[in-house]
């Protein structure tokens, strides 16, 4: 394959259009969950949820340096209807998590949380009255990545943890909050 | 500006005790009047800084700080005023700037500025109805429902107190300790057999 194009069609047989076994390879056999889900796993879709610090790492995560292109999630979606992975960098006030589950709720099935940070995980070092202590009170939340911001690095690691996980899904929607299993409810 | 200029022009105006800058007390009724004449006669042009105090003990409870700068003088220049019934007259008509300023000291000490073009919140949401910063509010919050009822009934959510653990960033006892500030309480910590 390949080539310019003239110089093959001088040598071009009959056999070339069809399924060529030098080039194709032999015929892999595979469950339909598995492709959707390996599919899924190097297509995923980004929804930056930056709220503080943990953005710039985001950013930086995103440049030439760090480069999440490298495993096929670098086309971050400032849409939640095109994004697939809501990545939640940064502190939740009460004020925004209203935002944030209303994102969440905007963005189409299937669909991933990550919690970047320790603010997002916990609450983190704002034990406040304003501050949500923890989003995973509002979302259901895949990965958690530690750190105060995590580096880069760790987002990366993150990321494909949850490359990892989307690869041992099952068919079903249905995903675990607060220790039961749940239904997407959306909040209109 | 000899302090003379501003007690002589506004009799009900006192010296009050400072360290860095020249500090006055003014009288809510005077305060529109003061900030027109500093800015406009004595070139105190920018607003620098606005802010409320709870002084839990003082009649008035609340006051306000304002914190004046000359830009041809290079003068800073501080005013107090109590809050009497807990209002103060707004300077947001002489001083932009002070606009939001004012709207944060009214959403964390509940001081009403009389005279504000927009009196509402700017970091809690409208519904809140404590006021975080005054003395008697605890850090920690206190349990009420979420400001979106819908997302309040789908995640059962509540802005709830937040656990203090001994409360954040205590310095571990001994004095210049070289580690790291954390909590005194250390029930949380996984080197204890959890319950």
């Amino acid at each position: 394959m390949g080539g310019c194009p003239n110089l093959r069609q001088t040598t071009m047989v009959k056999s070339d259009f069809g399924y060529n076994s030098k080039v194709e390879g032999e015929v892999i056999v595979t469950r339909a969950d598995a492709v959707v889900n390996w599919v899924r796993s190097h297509s995923v879709w980004p929804m930056p949820m930056g709220l503080a610090c943990c953005a710039i790492e985001l950013m930086g995560a995103g440049g030439s340096r760090f480069d999440i292109s490298r495993f096929g999630m670098e086309v971050m979606r400032f849409s939640p209807r095109q994004a697939d992975c809501m990545i939640v960098a940064g502190t939740v006030t009460y004020k925004m998590a209203e935002v944030v589950r209303r994102i969440y709720d905007q963005m189409a099935e299937p669909k991933w949380v990550v919690a970047m940070g320790a603010c997002a995980s916990t609450g983190g070092m704002y034990r406040s009255y304003a501050t949500l202590q923890g989003v995973d009170n509002i979302v259901p939340v895949d990965i958690y990545i530690s750190g105060c911001p995590p580096r880069p690095e760790a987002l990366l690691d993150g990321m494909m943890l949850l490359q990892e996980k989307i690869r041992q899904e099952g068919g079903s929607l249905k995903r675990t909050f607060r220790g039961r299993t749940v239904e997407t409810k959306i909040v209109r | 500006m000899e302090a003379a200029v501003l007690t002589d022009r506004f009799p009900r105006t006192q010296v009050l005790a400072s360290q860095d800058m020249p500090t006055y007390q003014v009288a809510g009724e005077d305060l529109v009047e003061t900030v027109r004449f500093l800015r406009d006669a004595q070139g105190f042009d920018l607003l620098a800084d606005l802010c409320g105090i709870d002084w839990k003990d003082r009649t008035p409870r609340f006051g306000v700080v304002i914190h004046l700068l000359s830009t041809t003088h290079k003068e800073y220049l501080r005013l107090h005023v109590g809050a009497v019934n807990d209002a103060v007259p707004s300077v947001s008509s002489l001083h932009p700037g002070a606009n939001w300023h004012e709207r944060e000291a009214f959403d964390m000490f509940g001081i009403r500025f009389e005279g504000h073009p927009d009196p509402r919140r700017i970091l809690m949401w409208d519904a809140y109805p404590y006021h975080p910063l005054r003395k008697e509010f605890p850090l920690a919050g206190i349990e009420v429902p979420l400001p979106a009822a819908d997302v309040a009934e789908v995640t059962g959510q509540a802005v709830e107190p937040a656990p203090m653990m001994g409360g954040p960033f205590v310095s571990p006892g001994g004095k210049m300790s070289q580690a790291e500030p954390s909590a005194l309480d250390q029930s949380w910590n996984e080197e204890k057999p959890k319950a």
